[in-house]
């Protein structure tokens, strides 16, 4: 299983792998928001955590379909699906190796770009946690996604169109979290249905995701 | 005599033929003597005028939509464990009528909002929780319309409908956390002192019976559509071998 994480994380970072791909797109969003709504520091520090979290997700959504659409054409799914690994781990750590790849750097610079949008400073520290606490539960879920669509041609769209229903209440929790954060609030009770998402996700979606790929490697 | 022998294709034909204009009947007379007992035979509301009327297509709707979503996770949990293809094809069928259903009430709240609440829209967090509901249901659908092989496709979206159904309750409560409601408490349930007066409440019940009826029309007929549908792609394959 380890193995098969450093061989995906390598995947990643080589040419065309994708990576920083997400975090630049991420880091778009960050600039041209603020380019449409007009330079108003309240304005944006008002809206900072809902643009963020909405950035993240978007950036999130941008990698999905690479999660198995390359490994079915060539054929590597067909092999891990007959090797010792459990399907279901090869979801998760497929999952977790995306994560690392588009999540974790997004959590890292998010704080970077919450500057440009005027973030107040009590929320900084919360829009790291509810990050980190949050996509998680977008990889696991896009992982999801991407294994129901691994079969179809040009199924980009249509995996789009099936995750971000998905991502609903991830995306309410974690903007809440930071816009209480910001606002010297509470957070404690968004932040820990917020972990309980991802906890839940982890724990069953590898599962569906599974099932899923046999149906579609039938 | 169970359930089961439904299954087979050729009995559900049998039994819907003739259980179809039954059912589709009941509707329309429960439907008729519902909507006009409450639009031309209820006061109007001594606060909302006679818009209070809109709810004898609105809450019927909204039930339904939600109940559509229902049958579709059962057929679709039947057809996971049991591979009976009717059950799949009745999810199919019911995804549409949910979606419209969906939009019925929607619109219907829409227009029941503009005079009182003074809006079209508002993110109050039922609205919300039916526009994702609405999402969830075209998702359903695209799934159905992108994977070519029917038993891919049956299984690709009942899975999809089973993680869906969790995900479309947790944004229901997700939404509750703005916590910013337009829409009163519940008031239709059977042991509450606040529900709506009887005069609107025996209308209502006729139009809410009417619509259940009008839902299980819809996917008998759908149902029985997407059979003959399959049949005949069946009987193309077989002239194509031939």
């Amino acid at each position: 299983m380890i193995a098969l994480l450093i061989r995906d994380l390598r995947l990643a970072f080589r040419a065309g792998g994708g990576f920083g791909l997400g975090l630049a797109f991420f880091l778009l969003v960050a600039v041209l928001v603020p380019l449409g709504v007009g330079p108003d520091s309240s304005v944006l520090a008002k809206i900072a955590p809902g643009i963020l979290w909405v950035g993240a997700l978007l950036a999130c959504l941008l990698s999905l379909d690479r999660i198995f659409a390359l490994d079915f054409e060539d054929g590597s799914l067909d092999l891990l699906a007959t090797s010792p690994i459990p399907l279901e781990g090869v979801v998760a750590i497929k999952a977790l190796a995306h994560w690392l790849v588009t999540g974790l750097p997004l959590t890292l610079a998010a704080p970077v770009l919450a500057v440009l949008l005027n973030l107040p400073a009590p929320g900084y520290l919360w829009l790291v946690a509810s990050l980190a606490a949050g996509t998680p539960a977008l990889s696991v879920i896009g992982a999801f996604g991407a294994a129901l669509t691994v079969g179809i041609k040009r199924g980009g769209l249509l995996l789009s169109l099936l995750v971000l229903p998905l991502y609903v209440p991830t995306l309410i929790f974690g903007a809440e979290v930071v816009k209480r954060g910001a606002l010297g609030m509470e957070v404690g009770v968004p932040l820990l249905l917020l972990s309980g998402i991802t906890a839940g996700a982890v724990a069953l979606l590898p599962f569906a995701a599974a099932a899923a790929i046999r149906v579609n490697l039938r | 005599m169970s359930l089961w022998e439904y299954a087979n294709p050729k009995k559900f034909m049998q039994t819907s033929s003739w259980a179809l204009p039954w059912v589709a009947g009941l509707s329309v007379l429960a439907l008729a003597g519902g909507l006009i007992w409450g639009f031309f035979f209820t006061p109007d509301d001594y606060k909302q005028g006679s818009t209070v009327k809109i709810i004898y297509l609105h809450v019927p709707s909204a039930m339904m939509a939600i109940n559509a979503w229902v049958m579709m996770l059962v057929a679709s949990l039947i057809w996971l464990v049991r591979r009976h293809h009717v059950s799949a094809l009745a999810a199919k069928a019911a995804g549409p009528i949910g979606l419209t259903f969906t939009a019925i009430a929607l619109v219907t709240g829409m227009l029941w909002g503009q005079p009182m609440w003074g809006t079209w829209w508002a993110w109050d967090p039922r609205l919300t929780s039916f526009l994702i509901l609405g999402l969830f249901y075209l998702g359903y659908m695209a799934l159905w319309q992108a994977v070519e092989d029917p038993d891919t496709a049956a299984d690709l979206t009942s899975v999809l409908c089973m993680v869906g159904s969790v995900f479309a309750l947790l944004s229901r409560y997700a939404v509750n956390f703005w916590n910013q409601g337009l829409h009163q408490g519940a008031s239709l349930s059977m042991d509450k002192e606040e529900n709506v007066s009887d005069v609107y409440w025996f209308p209502l019940l006729v139009c809410i019976s009417g619509f259940v009826l009008l839902f299980v029309a819809l996917v008998l007929m759908r149902t029985r559509t997407e059979i003959r549908a399959r049949r005949l792609s069946a009987l193309l394959a077989r002239e194509r071998l031939a």
